[in-house]
């Protein structure tokens, strides 16, 4: 008996002592720590540069969480966290819900290419016509005269085409179905832009990683996937045609000439459904981190800006390695400027 | 809901160690301390049970409310619905509900099926008869420590089966695109070309389906199952078994008809409580079932489920949809509620009607 009523209270003192333990290493100290949430398409990149960025300044601590984009504009409406990021921008609507208002800064750019799986065939040119018709369900086998007439020279199987497309919303679905609705008057009706479009055609698999798993082990399939990971993963990916009638393949110039032909207006949200440049990839999207306003804590205002300001410059040279596009110099300038005017 | 299911043989037994005097100690009336103590940790104990209650509450009240204007607005045509397109706002779950109870089914017959033939094969001898009757060729059947090898057998074989239930949820899901899919496939699109015109082989399997999604739920489901039905099984009383075979029955006789309805209490429950489990999972039916918002008995089509529905839809809601997806959530909790229900509702009945 005695020995059990020992053990029970110098389980009760180890207790008291460790959580009073707790609360003193959670009192504040000099550090800042910034908070962020949202994308999961730039989040390798981000997470490369908040790693860096904290390797020379020990003081600040940045956590990013990779919670989908819509997750990310919840999040800065709900203020919950310090910044957010979305790869579908924010609607005027959502920016209106945040008291004190927000500023979107494009951080940098991705590309997303449609890949496929055919035996044998190494190179496939899609015209507009055949890509938009395939996602919706209008075109049913490889040998369609539609991708045949645009690849002389290939033989293609009289296979059933198997579309991939997401099953979770995301801001990769957001940004092709967009491109889709610009380019096919039928998809922007039928269909329409969302993160989470109701696709008439295909199994839909959860993630990019569940999309390339279907692409790689089903014969006679085709989705989309972002350009980062889709180079990772070796696909093969389609070369497309663009508005100007030439196939251009996914690379970091065709996807800069692609941004440069959208003017970024002062909101610092600008599209590119369908790039008008000759030698533009047509399907290219920025991606956002969206700040608010106004940062009362000084240390946290200064550190963010310091951030922002490392990420467009020499964070940029981080992007093409992970299979991103690097901002046209005349982007992140504008972006830079937008910096600094936030205050607290 | 578990512990209606152990059988335990313990008993009385128990009795005469709590009262013993331990050696080297004198018994005296609890010191101030000691009952302090005692009746601290009865209404800790009690104000953490009051907890759990409280959690279920509020979770359920929670969802409940966030659902309430979703629910307003969609009505009962949520649940017939079956298209779920958020550009035309047009939300429904009838594809869903489908896929749920259709999924979790068969995986529930074909788990049944392995996990009940793996208990009995691991509780009634069959094991270490195979290997008692190998030593005894070899003459080993009385050395100590090769006599030992049948027991130790069945034991690892009772581990391995419940270490299946320590696999992530999306392990399986991995295994199931990369190992199982492309497994079935040139068996399930023979099925299709010889037996199309049966509706279960109607469609071709593409990739992820029904078929992948129910094989890898059985086999998550395997090891509640089994668990569960060999200790039923194990504490069939001998006296039972002697007695079937006193009477002439042969082992099978024995087996089907005394053993497993003896057992029959706890084979349920551990059905009941892998059917649950199979309502439930979300990760790997996420990445296998396909996601498509069909009503189809084929087995190789795509299907969705509502635990895939929310998985998938939640990161990228919005308030709204929020909402739409808290009433689709309720909607499974009170799929998996009546389900818990009916199965305590035919445990208690079949156990009245043992004790009858």
């Amino acid at each position: 008996m005695k020995i059990r009523f020992w053990t029970t209270a110098v389980i009760f003192a180890l207790l008291i002592v460790s959580s009073s333990c707790n609360s003193k290493s959670a009192a504040p100290s000099d550090s800042v720590k910034l908070q962020g949430a949202g994308a999961s398409f730039p989040a390798p990149l981000y997470n490369k540069w908040f790693k860096s960025y904290g390797e020379n300044h020990p003081d600040v601590q940045v956590d990013y969480q990779s919670v989908g984009s819509g997750g990310g504009k919840k999040s800065v409406i709900d203020k919950t966290v310090d910044f957010g990021a979305s790869d579908a921008a924010m609607t005027d609507e959502e920016m209106a819900r945040v008291q004190g208002g927000v500023q979107l800064l494009p951080m940098t750019a991705g590309a997303i290419v449609i890949a496929y799986n055919i035996d044998g065939v190494s190179n496939l040119n899609l015209s507009r016509k055949g890509y938009s018709g395939i996602f919706l369900g209008k075109i049913k086998r490889w040998n369609d005269p539609e991708i045949t007439a645009a690849n002389p020279g290939t033989k293609l199987p009289d296979l059933p085409i198997n579309v991939v497309v997401r099953a979770d919303g995301s801001g990769t679905s957001f940004v092709f179905s967009k491109h889709l609705s610009a380019i096919s008057e039928d998809f922007n009706k039928t269909v329409g832009t969302n993160t989470m479009p109701n696709w008439p055609v295909g199994t839909k698999s959860k993630g990019n990683e569940g999309v390339t798993a279907s692409l790689k082990t089903t014969p006679g399939s085709i989705g989309y996937v972002e350009y980062g990971y889709a180079h990772s993963q070796k696909l093969s990916t389609a070369t497309l045609e663009n508005k100007s009638g030439k196939y251009i393949a996914a690379s970091t110039t065709s996807g800069q000439a692609a941004l440069a032909s959208a003017t970024l207006p002062d909101s610092l949200i600008a599209w590119a459904p369908d790039p008008t440049a000759a030698d533009a990839y047509p399907i290219v999207t920025y991606t956002w981190l969206i700040c608010y306003r106004k940062y009362p804590d000084p240390k946290k205002l200064a550190a963010l800006r310091e951030l922002l300001n490392y990420g467009l410059t020499d964070g940029q040279k981080d992007s093409e390695a992970l299979g991103y596009i690097p901002l046209p110099p005349n982007v992140s300038s504008k972006a830079l400027a937008a910096v600094q005017t936030i205050t607290n | 809901m578990a512990s209606n299911i152990h059988v335990a043989p313990r008993g009385v037994s128990d009795a005469g160690t709590l009262f013993a005097i331990r050696s080297g100690e004198i018994t005296q009336a609890p010191t101030r301390a000691q009952s302090l103590l005692d009746s601290a940790f009865r209404k800790l104990s009690f104000l953490f049970a009051c907890c759990t209650i409280l959690l279920v509450t509020f979770i359920v009240l929670r969802i409940t409310l966030s659902a309430l204007p979703a629910m307003r607005h969609e009505g009962l045509s949520f649940l017939t619905g079956r298209v779920w397109d958020a550009n035309s706002s047009q939300h429904g779950i009838a594809g869903e509900i489908w896929g749920t109870l259709y999924t979790s089914i068969l995986a529930l017959v074909i788990g049944t099926a392995f996990g009940l033939a793996a208990a009995i094969f691991l509780s009634e001898g069959y094991m270490g008869q195979a290997i008692f009757s190998i030593l005894r060729s070899f003459n080993l059947h009385l050395h100590p420590f090769w006599c030992r090898v049948p027991d130790k057998v069945e034991d690892l074989l009772k581990q391995l089966i419940e270490l299946l239930a320590a696999i992530p949820s999306v392990v399986y899901g991995l295994w199931g695109l990369f190992v199982v899919i492309p497994m079935i496939r040139p068996a399930c699109n023979w099925l299709h070309l010889k037996l199309g015109w049966l509706a279960l082989f109607s469609t071709e399997l593409s990739g992820p389906g029904v078929l992948p999604a129910v094989i890898v739920l059985a086999i998550m489901i395997l090891p509640t199952i089994t668990a569960i039905s060999r200790d039923a099984l194990a504490s069939v009383p001998s006296k039972l078994r002697m007695a079937a075979y006193g009477l002439g029955a042969t082992r099978w006789e024995a087996i089907i008809g005394v053993i497993l309805p003896a057992a029959s209490r706890g084979i349920f429950g551990g059905m009941v409580l892998a059917f649950g489990r199979a309502l439930g999972e979300t990760m790997a039916l996420a990445m296998l079932v396909g996601n498509s918002n069909q009503i189809s008995v084929s087995l190789f089509s795509p299907a969705n489920t509502l635990s895939a529905l929310l998985a998938n839809n939640f990161p990228e809601a919005g308030p709204k949809e929020v909402g739409i997806l808290m009433y689709a959530a309720l909607v499974l909790l009170a799929i998996t509620l009546i389900v818990n229900i009916v199965g305590a509702l035919v445990l208690e009945r079949a156990s009245r009607n043992a004790v009858e």
